[in-house]
C-alpha cells in the first residue's frame, strides 16, 4: 500500500483507539478529557475502550473496516486493482456503518420504533460524534476516494480524487443534508408521522398563500408579499445599477472613482444598517419626520414600517451589487460594434436602443435575477422595517423563535422561501449562468465606447446623484447617530453609547474590557478570522478542481457547489438548527456551526473569485510542473496558490467581511456563549436601544473599512517586495 | 558552450496501436504505431490539428491513450501519470513559472527528485549554462527576451537528464530570424549529449532541416515515416508528396512492367522508372516542379503546353504551364525567360518523377 493509504489507516486507528469517541462538553480543543478519567471514564473514551468495557457494542464493526485493508493487503504483492477493491470496500463498509448505527441510535435508544420492534429494546444511548468518531470518518472517507483512485479514474490521481471527495462529503453533509432534514420535518406532524396531506395543508395555507388582498381585504399571503417585493427590488436596482453602470463608463462624469467606491459599501454593511438610518430619517421620531410635521404641521405617522421601508432600505443595500454585474457587461459590449452602427448611420440614440441595448440584455437579466435572490433572502431590513408587511425570511424566524417554536411551520415556509430561490438561481443558469464566468480576453478590439445620447444620459445623471446624496445621508446618519442622546427626542450629544458598549476599564488583572458589546465583538472576530481561511480554501479548492480536473458528474459537482448561493441564510439556519440538534452531529450552541454556515455560505463566491483567476493562469504552468516530476499537489501548492495570491487575498477578505456582517443564518445559531455583533445588535434593536444598536454598526463599518484598505494595500505590496528580493539578490 | 556534465539516460520510444479519443467522437489520434529509437531526433510533422500536439502529449503522460500500449525504454507506461514518467516538455509558450526567478525555475525538477542542495544548485548553473544564460539566474522570466525565454525553458527540460525530451513546436513564437539560430542549437545539443527528442512541428522544412527521421501524420493517422530524404524522393502517397516540398501529381498509364522498372505514359510522353509495385494500368506520378524541365517547341518525347502565369521570384522563375496532363507548376533559373502564351515542352529530369505506390 502506498504512503498515503497507511497515514489514513493509522489515522483512524489513532482516531478509533486513542481519541474519546463522543462529543465533548468543551468543544473539540477542550482537552478537560485528558485528566478527567481518560481512557475509561465512557464520557471520554475512545471506542476501543468502550468496547473493551463491553460497551457500545455497535461500534465493534469499524474495528473491522479499519483493520480490513491490513489483513487484505499487507505489503503482499497483489494486483492494483485488487488492492483498490478492497480500499473502496472497507471505505464504503466504514462510511455506511458510521451512518447506520448514527441516525439508528441516539440520545434514547432506537430512533426508530421499528428498530425497536426489530431488535428488541435498547437499554443504552449515544451522543454526538466527537474527535475519535470525526477522524475515523475522515479515515474512511479517503480510504475511500484512495480506492476510487486506484481503479483508474482522475488517472489515477489520489489527491484531486480526495479533494474532489471531500468537497462532495461536505456539501452533502451541510448543505444537502440540512435540506432533506428540513423537507422531512415539514412533511412530518407533530408526533412524527409522515403525511403529506398535513404538509399540503400546511402549505397550501392562506397565510403563506392568500390573496385577500385583491378581493379589497387587508392582507395577502407573505409568498406573495415577497415575490412582490423581490419582483420591484430587482427591476429597481437593475435600472438603478444601469443608470450609474452607464455614468461609470460612458459620460465624461469627473467623480468615477468615487461612484465604483459605492460598489464597497454593501459588503463592509451589515444588511440592517441601511434599515436602521431610514428609521432614523423617516421613523416616528426620524428627522425628515418631524421637519415635515412642524413645515406642514402634521401629524408624524410610521408610514415607513412596511412595504415602502423595506423597499427603500433593499434599493440601498442591494443597487451596488447590480451596478458590479453591469458594469462588466455594460464594457463588455465591444466598441466595435457601436462603431460599426455609427458608420451605418445610425445616431447615438438609435446606436444605443438597437444594437448596445440589446447585447446587455443578458446581463440585464442576471442583475434583475440577483437582485430578485438578494430580496428574497434579506432578513435585516424585514427585521426593523417590516411592521405589518410580512416577508417569508422573517415569518420563518418568528415561527421559531415566538412563543409558537414551530418548527413545522418555518420548515414549510422556508420550503416556499427556497421555491422562489432555486427557480431563479436556476433561470439564471440556464438562461446566463455560463457567461458569467468567462473572463474578458486582452484581445481588445480597439475603439472607444460610444458617449451616451443626451436623453440618456441626463436622467442618468439625475438618477446616480440622488443616489449618492442619498448614500452619503444615510451613512453620515449612521455615524453621527451613535452620538447622539435619544434620536429625535433629546439631540444633545454623548460618548454614552460608546461607552456603554465598548468602555474599558482598569481592574487588578489589567485592563478590563467591561462594555456590554466587548463580548460579542471577540466572539465575532474569532468566528470570522477562523472562517475566513477556511472558506478561502473550499472555495479555491472547488474552483481548481473545476477549471483544471475532468472528471464524471462534473456539472453536477459544479452545481452543487454553487447551490448555496441560492438558499437564503434564514433556510440554513432552519435547517442547521433541526438537522444539527440531535447525534450523530451534534452543533448546536458551538462555534464551530457559526463557522461551518459561514464557509458554506460564502463558499461560491470563494469559488467564483478561484475560477475566474485560474482561468487566467496558462494550463501549461502546470502541465510544465507535472512533466518536471512534480505531483497534483505540489503543483497545487507550488505553483498555483503563488500565482493566486491577490485571489486568495480577496477571498480572505470578502468571506471574512461576510461572516462579521451576516444576519440571516446568524440568528438562528447564536448561543449565549457564541453571541454574534450583528444579533447582538438586532437585540438591541429589538429593545428600542437604537443609540447602542447604531454606535456598534458604526464601529463594524470602520474596522471592516479598516480591513478592507489593509488587504488592499498588502496586495499591492506583495508584487513590489518580490520585486525589491529581486533587485537586491542581484545586486 | 562547455563541456556538459550531462549524461544521457535516452531511452526509445514505442506504441502500439495508440489511439486517443476525445470526449465520445473526437478521434485525434488513429491507432497510431510508431519506434523512436534512443539517441534520436524524431519529428512529428502534419498540417495543424492531424494529432500531432496529442502524440507528444500521450508520450508525456499528460494524456492517456484511449487504448493501445506505450512503452519508454523496457517499461510500459500506458498507465503512468506524467509526474511518475521520465520525460521532460518544453511547452509552445514556455510556461515558465512567472512567480520563480530563471534559477528557481530550472531548479524546480531537481528540487523535487530530493537531490542535496549543492548538486541542485550545481546542475542548474552548468543547465543555463549549456544554453548559453549563466548569470541569467537571478532574473525573473518577465525580465529576458522570447528566445532567452525558450532557452531557460530547454535548460529546465534538460537538467533533469530525462529519457525522453519532446518539444511542442518550439520555434514558433520566435521571429524568423531566430528560429535558424535555435533550431540548430536544438540540434547541436541533442547530439552532443546523446538525447532522444520527439519535435512537433507543422513547418516541413524546420523538419526536414533538424530531423535523423520523420513521422509524417495526417487525420489522426501516420502517413509516412522515413528520413528526410527518404521522404522527399520517396513519398508513399500524395498527401506527402504535396505536404513535403510541392509536388506535380500526374494521372499516368503503366505500359509495361519488367522487373522492378516500369514504363510509363503521361500524355505525349514516354519514361522509364522504378514501379514501386504498380501493375499495368492506371497510375499515379508525382514530379517535383525542380525537376522539371522547359524546351522549346519540337523537343522529342516530351510534354507539350502553354505557360499561363510567370512570376520572378529573384533565385528562380516559377511557371504555370497548362498541358494535356493538367496544370504544372514548374521551378526553373531565374536566367529563364518564358513569356505568358508561350508554347513550351516540359520534360522530366531522370531522378525526378515517382510513381506512387498503388493505395
Ligand atoms: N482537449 C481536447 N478536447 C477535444 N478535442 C481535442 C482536444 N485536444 C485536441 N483535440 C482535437 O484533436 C485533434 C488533434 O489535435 P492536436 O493534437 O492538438 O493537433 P495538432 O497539434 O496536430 O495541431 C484536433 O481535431 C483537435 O480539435
Ligand atoms: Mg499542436
Amino acid at each position: 500500500m502506498n504512503k498515503s493509504t497507511w497515514l489514513w489507516l493509522v489515522l483512524g486507528l489513532i482516531g478509533f483507539c486513542l481519541l474519546p469517541w463522543y462529543v465533548q462538553e468543551d468543544g473539540l480543543w477542550g482537552f478537560e478529557w485528558l485528566v478527567d478519567g481518560y481512557p475509561f471514564d465512557p464520557d471520554y473514551a475512545p471506542a476501543l475502550f468502550l468496547l473493551m468495557q463491553g460497551e457500545k457494542l455497535w461500534l465493534l464493526p469499524l474495528a473491522f473496516w479499519l483493520l480490513l485493508p491490513i489483513a487484505a493487503i499487507g505489503n503482499s504483492p497483489k494486483t492494483v486493482r485488487y488492492k483498490a477493491n478492497v480500499l473502496l470496500l472497507a471505505g464504503v463498509l466504514g462510511l455506511s456503518w458510521l451512518a447506520i448505527q448514527g441516525y439508528s441510535i441516539g440520545l434514547r435508544g432506537w430512533n426508530y420504533e421499528a428498530l425497536a420492534t426489530l431488535f428488541g429494546p435498547l437499554d443504552d444511548r449515544q451522543y454526538g460524534m466527537g474527535a475519535g468518531a470525526l477522524l475515523v470518518t475522515a479515515a474512511f472517507l479517503f480510504i475511500l476516494t484512495t480506492g476510487i483512485a486506484g481503479r483508474g479514474a482522475v488517472n489515477g490521481d489520489v489527491f484531486v480524487v480526495g479533494a474532489i471527495g471531500l468537497i462532495i462529503a461536505m456539501v452533502t453533509v451541510f448543505i444537502f443534508f440540512p435540506i432533506v432534514q428540513m423537507l422531512s420535518s415539514a412533511l412530518r406532524d407533530n408526533d412524527g408521522t409522515y403525511s403529506l396531506g398535513i404538509f399540503l395543508a400546511k402549505f397550501l395555507d392562506n397565510k403563506i398563500w392568500g390573496l385577500n388582498c385583491l378581493q379589497g381585504g387587508t392582507r395577502c399571503g407573505v409568498a406573495w408579499n415577497s415575490l412582490f417585493l423581490a419582483v420591484l427590488v430587482g427591476f429597481s436596482t437593475t435600472v438603478l445599477g444601469l443608470a450609474f453602470a452607464l455614468v461609470a463608463t460612458r459620460s465624461g462624469f469627473k467623480y468615477k472613482k468615487l461612484l465604483r467606491a459605492l460598489t464597497v459599501l454593501p459588503i463592509i454593511t451589515p444588511p440592517f444598517v441601511i434599515g436602521l438610518a431610514i428609521i432614523l430619517l423617516f421613523g416616528l421620531s426620524g428627522s425628515i419626520t418631524q421637519f415635515v410635521a412642524e413645515l406642514f404641521n402634521l401629524q408624524p405617522t410610521r408610514w415607513i414600517y412596511g412595504l415602502p421601508g423595506i423597499y427603500i432600505a433593499q434599493m440601498l443595500s442591494f443597487t451596488p451589487i447590480a451596478f458590479l454585474v453591469l458594469i462588466g457587461v455594460v464594457e463588455g459590449v465591444s466598441p466595435s460594434m457601436e462603431e460599426a452602427a455609427q458608420t451605418l448611420r445610425a445616431t447615438k440614440w438609435q446606436t444605443f436602443r438597437t444594437v448596445s441595448l440589446p447585447l446587455m440584455r443578458p446581463g440585464l437579466a442576471n442583475a434583475f435575477l440577483l437582485g430578485f435572490i438578494e430580496s428574497m433572502a434579506d432578513f435585516g431590513n424585514p427585521l426593523v422595517l417590516g411592521g405589518n408587511y410580512d416577508v417569508l425570511s422573517t415569518e420563518i424566524f418568528f415561527a421559531i423563535v415566538g412563543a409558537q417554536n414551530d418548527q413545522g411551520k418555518a420548515a414549510v415556509l422556508a420550503i416556499a422561501l427556497l421555491i422562489f430561490t432555486l427557480t431563479a438561481f436556476y433561470a439564471q443558469r440556464r438562461w446566463l449562468g455560463k457567461k458569467s464566468y468567462t473572463t474578458k480576453t486582452g484581445k481588445g478590439d480597439g475603439g472607444m465606447h460610444v458617449m451616451l445620447p443626451r436623453r440618456v444620459l441626463l436622467p442618468c445623471y439625475f438618477i446616480a446623484m440622488t443616489w449618492g446624496v442619498f448614500t452619503v445621508t444615510v451613512y453620515g446618519m449612521i455615524l453621527y447617530g451613535g452620538f447622539v442622546e435619544t434620536w429625535g427626542l433629546n439631540n444633545t450629544l454623548t460618548f454614552k453609547h460608546y461607552i456603554t458598549a465598548f468602555g474599558i476599564g482598569y481592574n487588578d488583572f489589567g485592563i478590563h474590557f467591561k462594555g456590554a458589546a466587548w463580548d460579542s465583538f471577540w466572539t465575532t472576530l474569532k468566528i470570522a478570522a477562523t472562517a475566513a481561511p477556511l472558506t478561502a480554501i473550499v472555495g479555491l479548492l472547488t474552483a481548481w478542481l473545476l477549471v483544471r480536473q475532468n472528471f464524471a458528474g462534473k456539472n453536477a459537482f459544479e452545481f452543487g457547489t454553487m447551490l448555496s448561493f441560492a438558499i437564503p441564510g434564514t433556510v440554513i439556519g432552519v435547517s442547521y438548527i433541526l438537522a444539527f440538534n440531535v447525534p450523530p452531529i451534534e452543533l448546536t450552541g458551538t462555534g464551530a456551526i457559526l463557522v461551518i454556515s459561514f464557509i458554506f455560505r460564502n463558499m461560491p463566491v470563494g469559488v467564483r473569485a478561484g475560477i475566474a483567476s485560474m482561468s487566467q493562469i496558462d494550463k501549461s504552468l502546470d502541465e510544465a510542473s507535472l512533466t518536471l516530476g512534480a505531483n497534483t499537489w505540489r503543483t497545487f501548492t507550488r505553483i498555483i496558490l503563488p500565482l493566486m495570491r491577490p485571489a486568495i487575498l480577496a477571498a480572505l477578505v470578502f468571506s471574512f467581511v461576510r461572516a462579521m456582517t451576516a444576519i440571516s443564518a446568524v440568528i438562528f445559531l447564536v448561543s449565549a456563549e457564541y453571541n454574534m455583533a450583528t444579533s447582538y445588535i438586532i437585540g438591541r434593536v429589538e429593545n428600542n436601544d437604537y443609540g447602542i444598536a447604531i454606535a456598534y454598526s458604526s464601529v463594524l463599518i470602520v474596522v471592516m473599512l479598516a480591513v478592507v484598505g489593509l488587504m488592499q494595500l498588502l496586495v499591492g505590496r506583495v508584487d513590489t517586495r518580490r520585486r525589491l528580493s529581486q533587485s537586491e539578490s542581484k545586486a | 558552450m562547455s563541456e556538459s556534465q550531462f549524461g544521457s539516460k535516452a531511452a526509445s520510444v514505442e506504441f502500439q496501436q495508440v489511439s486517443k479519443i476525445y470526449g465520445k467522437t473526437v478521434m485525434a489520434v488513429d491507432s497510431v504505431s510508431l519506434h523512436v529509437e534512443a539517441g534520436e531526433l524524431v519529428t512529428l510533422l502534419g498540417p495543424s490539428g492531424c494529432g500531432k500536439t496529442t502524440t507528444l502529449r500521450m508520450i508525456a503522460g499528460l494524456e492517456m491513450a484511449s487504448s493501445g500500449s506505450i512503452k519508454i525504454g523496457d517499461t510500459d507506461v500506458t498507465h503512468v501519470p506524467a509526474t511518475d514518467r521520465d520525460v521532460s516538455m518544453v511547452f509552445q509558450s514556455y510556461a515558465l513559472f512567472p512567480h520563480m526567478t530563471v534559477l528557481e525555475n530550472v531548479s524546480y525538477g531537481l528540487k523535487i527528485s530530493k537531490m542535496k542542495k549543492a548538486e541542485v544548485l550545481d546542475r542548474a548553473e552548468s543547465g543555463l549554462e549549456l544554453v548559453g544564460l549563466s548569470g541569467y539566474g537571478s532574473r525573473l522570466p518577465s525580465e529576458l527576451s522570447g528566445g532567452q525565454q525558450q532557452r531557460v525553458a530547454v535548460a529546465r527540460a534538460l537538467v533533469l537528464e530525462p529519457q525522453v525530451l519532446l518539444f511542442d513546436e518550439p520555434l514558433s513564437n520566435l521571429d524568423a530570424k531566430l528560429r535558424r539560430q535555435v533550431r540548430e542549437d536544438i540540434r547541436e545539443i541533442q547530439t552532443k549529449l546523446g538525447l532522444t527528442v520527439v519535435y512537433v512541428t507543422h513547418d516541413q522544412e524546420e523538419a526536414l532541416a533538424v530531423s535523423d527521421r520523420i513521422i509524417v501524420m495526417n487525420n489522426a493517422v501516420i502517413a509516412q515515416i522515413g528520413a528526410p530524404r527518404e521522404l522527399y524522393a520517396q513519398p508513399v502517397n500524395e498527401f506527402v508528396a504535396d505536404f513535403i516540398g510541392e509536388a506535380n501529381l500526374f494521372d499516368a498509364q503503366v505500359t509495361d512492367v519488367n522487373d522492378t522498372l516500369a514504363t510509363v505514359t503521361i500524355g505525349d510522353m514516354q519514361i522509364t522508372i522504378a514501379a514501386n509495385g504498380n501493375a499495368v494500368g492506371p497510375a499515379r506520378l508525382a514530379v517535383r516542379p525542380q525537376a522539371i524541365d522547359l524546351y522549346d517547341v519540337g523537343e522529342p518525347n516530351s510534354l507539350s503546353g502553354v505557360v499561363r502565369k510567370a512570376s520572378y521570384a529573384g533565385s528562380h522563375m516559377e511557371y504555370q504551364v497548362e498541358t494535356a496532363a493538367g496544370q504544372v507548376f514548374v521551378v526553373s533559373d531565374a536566367e529563364t525567360d518564358r513569356t505568358v502564351g508561350a508554347d513550351v515542352c516540359l520534360r522530366f529530369r531522370s531522378t525526378g518523377p515517382v510513381l506512387l505506390p498503388p493505395a
